[in-house]
């Protein structure tokens, strides 16, 4: 289509408007990024004194590092859980909702609030809620025979984080699910139930097809956030316990590079984060959007 | 096959608004019935009502033998063929067809002949591999009637399917639904606001407003007798014009007229002229002349358009002639209206008298 363009005497106006964001940008993304690549590639010595360049040997050390490889596979089934989590549980809301007449702008505005509270806040919530200690969740499933305890167990801790970062994420999910069934025409639903279809099938063979350009959208966008927005979350329930059974790799970065002081590992780490998140982002857009229409 | 039976239906939706107010109608087995009225009469609402898609607030529905109202969509036996067509997006033509077969646990085989039946039938076999989005909208149009014949339902419900599609198609494609009707002598429900398709479709017209039925019958029985001013003016382009008798007896020089008024049924109040029936030259019968100033004058081709200005009257008027007489916009003409097509109405109540 040709719009017509609006064009603007003078040189330094469009300079002046892209300034701040590029500002920005150097400040808080190129040039931390690059002090990453650039400490990556050095070793510092105990005290902090000098550093001298290794090479690659910051890598090569982490994939041979038990603990590391561990982070790997713990990042893997936490990213998995609670983008299938986050996920299911949005879609149920939304088609529940999406049912409504009157009271859908209401059930949808509250079930948007979660998204407004800090990652570290929900955290301490969930805190206090599977406290072993306090909370309501082990009181509960104390009567029915169970001992929680995520303070013990890597499974009850890997639960608790999986299902306090993805309640956050189930907001964001929601609108988008919500906004996609939305744009289904109501009549190929009728046209589905004059066809005999069910309710069930319905949602199985007409819905939910025609919702795949969201749905993968949401996998590549939760599994971006569940690998590295959910330090908050992290750091507030279980700090990567126990025995480094939910140190994934963003919290992973955080405890080597400032608890360990490992600046050089915890350099290469980041670097390594940056590489899938390029990769995600390339998936998403080169591959995903590309294949997933009809 | 099936014969379709409303009785008393209503629809009252919450707030007390009544959309459909009470509607009696048997369409017999194998009819083409058109309901058409303007937009908000309930015309839509009355067929998704017997498709199953809205509730039924009141009355009973009768489809073949059974009595309806609480089933599903699925389980009445009926198609319908939707505005936007309602394809599904994601499926290819033929999985289009197949899938109200699928449902319905057809056998692989047999799903098969009656697809490739169906896509014959329209000439739509080039395009079963295809999917929605690579059709025109007349392809879709064949598509959505495809998907509606292929499992060889009780009745066909149309609502407005041709709304979307160019003139050109509109035309050809309202001629393929009527062939095609023709040949499978299925019930048909049609919806349309458009007076056009439905004196051209149906067997048998029912004209709604507002939630009820103003008249039902043939489409030349509704367009020689409308029994209301309403469907006098919606049935027929232009539309017919309605004068006051008052009007026209004040117009009564004694000798022009001949007594044509006098024999109009008692209470007529109101004269309907349909704007092909005002001559311009004096027929043979009794009639009536009246005297208009020519406003403006539209050459439609084979036929014209005059719409005219009647002597000490504000209301506009349109008159149809064939060809293109000698007048000029300005001019001064007399109209010959005969006794037979004046079309008597009671100005109160609406109803035609007699």
């Amino acid at each position: 289509m040709q719009t017509k363009r609006m064009t603007f005497p003078g040189r330094w106006l469009p300079y002046a408007l892209l300034g701040p964001q590029v500002i920005v940008t150097l400040i808080f993304f190129i040039w931390p990024a690059g002090q990453a690549l650039y400490q990556s590639l050095l070793r510092e010595d105990a005290f902090g004194l000098s550093s001298n360049f290794v090479g690659l040997a910051n890598f090569t050390r982490l994939f041979s590092d038990g603990s590391y490889l561990n982070s790997l596979s713990v990042t893997a089934v936490f990213a998995i859980g609670t983008t299938l989590l986050s996920m299911s549980a949005a879609l149920l809301l939304a088609v529940t909702v999406n049912r409504m007449l009157r009271s859908r702008n209401a059930y949808t505005t509250l079930l948007v609030w979660p998204y407004a509270i800090a990652p570290a806040i929900a955290g301490v919530l969930w805190w206090f809620i599977f406290n072993p200690a306090i909370g309501i969740v082990p009181y509960a499933l104390e009567m029915v025979g169970y001992r929680w305890n995520h303070r013990t167990s890597g499974g009850d801790a890997m639960l608790l984080v999986v299902i306090a970062a993805a309640w956050k994420q189930i907001a964001y999910n929601f609108l988008f699910f919500l906004a996609g069934l939305q744009s289904i025409p109501q009549s190929l639903i009728e046209a589905a139930a004059i066809d005999g279809a069910s309710p069930t099938k319905r949602f199985w063979t007409i819905v939910f097809p025609l919702l795949t350009p969201t749905t993968f959208f949401l996998m590549v966008v939760n599994i971006v956030y569940a690998m590295f927005d959910t330090f908050g979350v992290i750091h507030a329930t279980t700090q990567g316990g126990p025995a480094q059974a939910t140190n994934t790799l963003v919290y992973k970065v955080y405890a080597d590079g400032f608890v360990g002081l490992n600046l050089g590992a915890s350099a290469a780490q980041s670097v390594i984060l940056m590489v899938i998140v390029v990769v995600l982002t390339f998936v998403q857009f080169r591959f995903i959007e590309r294949r997933v229409n009809y | 096959m099936a014969r379709i039976k409303l009785d008393g239906l209503k629809k009252t939706y919450p707030g007390n608004v009544q959309a459909v107010k009470g509607i009696d109608l048997d369409v017999a087995d194998g009819e083409f019935v058109v309901l058409v009225g303007p937009s908000g009469c309930g015309k839509s609402t009355l067929l998704r009502m017997v498709a199953g898609l809205e509730t039924i607030s009141e009355g009973t529905l009768h489809i073949g033998e059974r009595v309806v109202n609480t089933l599903e969509p699925a389980e009445r036996d009926i198609a319908m063929v939707f505005q936007n067509y309602a394809l599904y997006p994601h499926m290819t033509v033929y999985n289009n067809l197949a899938y109200g077969l699928k449902n319905r646990g057809f056998k692989a085989d047999e799903i098969e002949r009656r697809v490739g039946e169906a896509a014959g039938m329209l000439e739509i076999e080039a395009f079963l591999t295809r999917k929605p989005r690579q059709l025109s909208g007349g392809q879709r149009q064949r598509v959505a009637m495809g998907r509606a014949l292929v499992r060889e339902p009780a009745a066909f419900l149309f609502d407005e399917p041709l709304s979307n599609l160019d003139a050109k198609l509109r035309v050809q494609m309202r001629v393929e639904i009527k062939q095609l009707q023709r040949r499978l002598k299925t019930t048909s429900l049609y919806v349309t606001h458009d007076q056009l398709e439905a004196m051209t479709l149906g067997d048998r017209l029912v004209v709604l407003n507002d939630g009820l039925i103003e008249q039902v019958g043939t489409p030349m029985e509704i367009y020689s007798r409308p029994a209301s001013t309403f469907v006098a003016t919606f049935i027929g382009s232009p539309a017919m014009n309605l004068m006051p008798r008052a009007y026209l007896e004040a117009r009564d020089d004694g000798h022009s007229f001949s007594g044509v008024l006098d024999d109009l049924p008692p209470g007529t109040d109101i004269v309907g002229m349909r704007p092909d029936d005002m001559l311009l030259h004096a027929p043979d019968e009794p009639h009536l002349v009246v005297e208009a100033t020519l406003e403006l004058f539209e050459a439609a081709g084979a036929e014209s358009h005059l719409y005219v200005r009647m002597e000490g009257s504000d209301q506009p008027t349109v008159i149809r002639t064939s060809g293109q007489p000698p007048v000029d916009e300005g001019d001064v003409l007399r109209f010959h209206v005969p006794r037979t097509a004046l079309h008597p109405f009671n100005e109160a109540s609406g109803k035609r008298m007699q």
